[in-house]
């Protein structure tokens, strides 16, 4: 399968910028891991009296839409407001990169919730705001399906009505997927992705998907 | 300095360029010659006759008779018309086996076989270097095995099968043997009654023929249900009015091949077996597969993990440099995981996200491999500069997962 960049795309991979780390960074994360293939790190500096995110630096593991929705998101979230980025979606780091393919919207999540987990991070340690409670519940679970792609429309499980059923036992999730023939060769990835945000999840300790065919008609 | 830049298209293994004596023997079949074989006249007849000597040339280059050879769109629809023949003609057999390295055309199709519920699908186990291990298909064939399934040369980490054993093996228990000749056809010395495999498949576009044609071995007297109805070509086996002049681009690519193959091949494996050699001068990097220009493996195939970064970055950054080749990473594969080859053998998903594969072929010069290799050291320079991984943790886990892999590996066998 060709990939076809856009060529902002192609321009932001070739020349990224707000590559590497701050030494006085107050505000760190790190998103995805190497075994899934993408990973992206945030440096930040906030200031904590205006609250505007004064530097970034980004680091990215990943494939060439990884390294351009993270140096895009950088660009993006320098000089704003942290609240701002707060009420940020995905969906805007793909228009400012005039598109993505379908297949690596799940890039865009990625690039904004590292912006996000930061400042986070950074609110939980100025004692801004509580800890998260690891108390998980059905809405968290449906929260964190929120941010699963499906790789065959660009869209979310979630937007897509694909989640049937949401089950809590404890620390244990089951979750059940509804998926069409036309998703068969994302099954394996849908899997993971959904098993990879649900486990993230502070508090859970397994989580099991399962995908349920809907018969062609 | 040229003016425009170099390209060095190095993915020969995914397709390759159609050498001009191919096409100009494929032209007068569009323009001169385009009856239908089927047709009763003259220019029906000539097609026929030319139908005849491509199929006589293609079972003479694979030591098989003209009567044992079926003309196909390539080698996924052989394997499918292989397989899924056999499994519509055998519905009492039960059982399945395909090795771990299958290219997507067998292994997709054994797995439909099974979610559908025609027959039990087993894997077999390979090494390191991705060989079949003997013990573990002496241990899984069973009286109701309808047919082990091994691709002869791996399209993605070049190692070439050893198949006469397996073949052996595969009898002895009445199993039927396929084999995807796919990549190893025209590279390699080839003959289907010496393997002693009872299908195999063929294709013509990597070996300088055009794309969309194929062939397929059946060993006389073994029958195949066939998969299409409609009119009976191919001995009834594959409907449908044969591609004559691609047929003619796939005799006559494959007899330039293996009419070349002494003189060719040898220079092809020196110039894989450089840009190994100048490759491995970057750090951290890993050759995946049996040693380069060894006999198991595929002439002109080169794997390699670049440590720390991915391989859709690498693949894209070597693309605007001008050199094109494929990767194994998720984000390079359709299905967005790594490729299950490369885990089969061992790797751990980080390496295979980190997988270049440089397939050469006769065409590629050493400029070819000069401009790879400077553009390849500039493109891991860059991302590893830029990555986020960590390559410390990344250590520990590589080595707790050698030994968990070696491990049940071992518990598989025993």
């Amino acid at each position: 399968m060709a990939i076809k960049y856009t060529q902002k795309v192609i321009d932001e991979f070739t020349n990224p910028e707000n590559v590497g780390e701050l030494d006085n960074a107050n505000a760190v994360s790190t998103e995805g891991s190497p075994a899934c293939g993408d990973m992206i790190t945030y440096n930040m500096i906030i200031d904590p009296k205006t609250l505007i995110i004064e530097d970034i630096r980004f680091r990215s593991y990943g494939c060439a839409s990884n390294i351009a929705t993270a140096s895009m998101a950088s660009k993006m979230a320098k000089g704003k407001h942290i609240d701002e980025i707060k009420k940020m979606r995905p969906k805007a780091v793909t228009e400012e990169l005039e598109g993505l393919p379908a297949v690596k919207i799940h890039c865009s999540v990625l690039a904004i919730n590292g912006l996000k987990s930061a400042i986070r991070q950074w609110e939980e340690e100025s004692g801004l705001v509580d800890p998260q409670e690891p108390i998980i519940t059905e809405k968290i679970v449906m929260e964190a399906l929120r941010d699963v792609i499906n790789p065959e429309t660009g869209l979310s499980l979630t937007k897509m009505n694909m989640v049937r059923h949401v089950e809590v036992q404890d620390n244990k999730v089951f979750v059940e997927v509804l998926v069409g023939e036309t998703d068969e060769m994302y099954y394996e990835n849908i899997v993971e992705e959904a098993r990879e945000h649900i486990e993230s999840l502070p508090g859970v300790i397994d989580a099991t998907v399962k995908l349920t065919e809907i018969p062609v008609a | 300095m040229s003016t425009t830049p170099h390209i060095a298209y190095l993915d020969n293994g995914d397709s390759t360029q159609v050498l001009p004596e191919v096409i100009e023997e494929m032209l007068p079949h569009f323009t001169e010659w385009y009856g239908n074989p089927a047709s009763l006249h003259q220019l029906g007849l000539r097609a026929e006759e030319t139908l005849d000597e491509a199929r006589e040339k293609v079972a003479g280059l694979i030591g098989a008779k003209p009567a044992e050879v079926f003309f196909t769109s390539g080698a996924t629809e052989s394997n499918n018309i292989a397989l899924e023949g056999l499994r519509r003609l055998h519905p009492k057999k039960k059982h399945v086996l395909i090795s771990p390295i299958e290219h997507a055309s067998v292994r997709n199709v054994v797995l439909r076989m099974e979610k559908e519920g025609f027959v039990e699908l087993e894997e077999l186990s390979v090494d390191g270097e991705g060989l079949l291990i003997l013990d573990s298909l002496r241990e899984k064939l069973r009286d109701d095995t309808l047919f082990v399934s091994v691709i002869h040369g791996n399209n993605e980490i070049g190692t070439i099968q050893d198949l006469r054993p397996i073949a052996e093996i595969c009898h002895e228990k009445g199993a039927l043997l396929h084999a995807d000749c796919a990549q190893t056809f025209g590279k390699i010395p080839l003959n289907v009654k010496d393997l002693g495999v009872d299908l195999a498949s063929f294709n013509a576009h990597k070996l300088h023929g055009p794309k969309g044609v194929g062939a397929l071995y059946v060993r006389k007297r073994l029958k195949l249900r066939r998969l299409f109805e409609g009119p009976p070509q191919e001995q009834g086996l594959r409907p449908g009015t044969e591609n004559v002049p691609a047929i003619v681009g796939l005799a006559k690519a494959a007899e330039i091949a293996v009419r070349d193959m002494d003189e060719v091949m040898p220079q092809v494996n020196e110039l894989t077996k450089q840009l190994a050699d100048r490759l491995q001068e970057i750090p951290h990097v890993q050759i995946n597969g049996p040693e380069i220009g060894s006999k198991n493996r595929l002439p002109g195939n080169l794997n390699i993990t670049f440590k720390y970064i991915e391989g859709e970055a690498i693949l894209m950054s070597l693309n605007y440099g001008g050199v094109y080749v494929s990767s194994g990473s998720a984000c390079s594969s359709r299905s967005l995981v790594p490729s299950h080859v490369l885990t089969s053998i061992g790797l751990l998903h980080e390496e295979a996200h980190g997988s270049i594969r440089y397939t050469l072929s006769r065409l590629n010069t050493q400029e070819d491999v000069d401009h790879a290799v400077v553009e390849t050291a500039k493109a891991v320079e860059r991302l590893r500069a830029m990555t986020a991984f960590i390559p410390e943790e990344h250590s520990k886990r590589e080595s707790e997962h050698a030994t968990t892999f070696y491990k049940q590996r071992k518990e598989k066998l025993d």
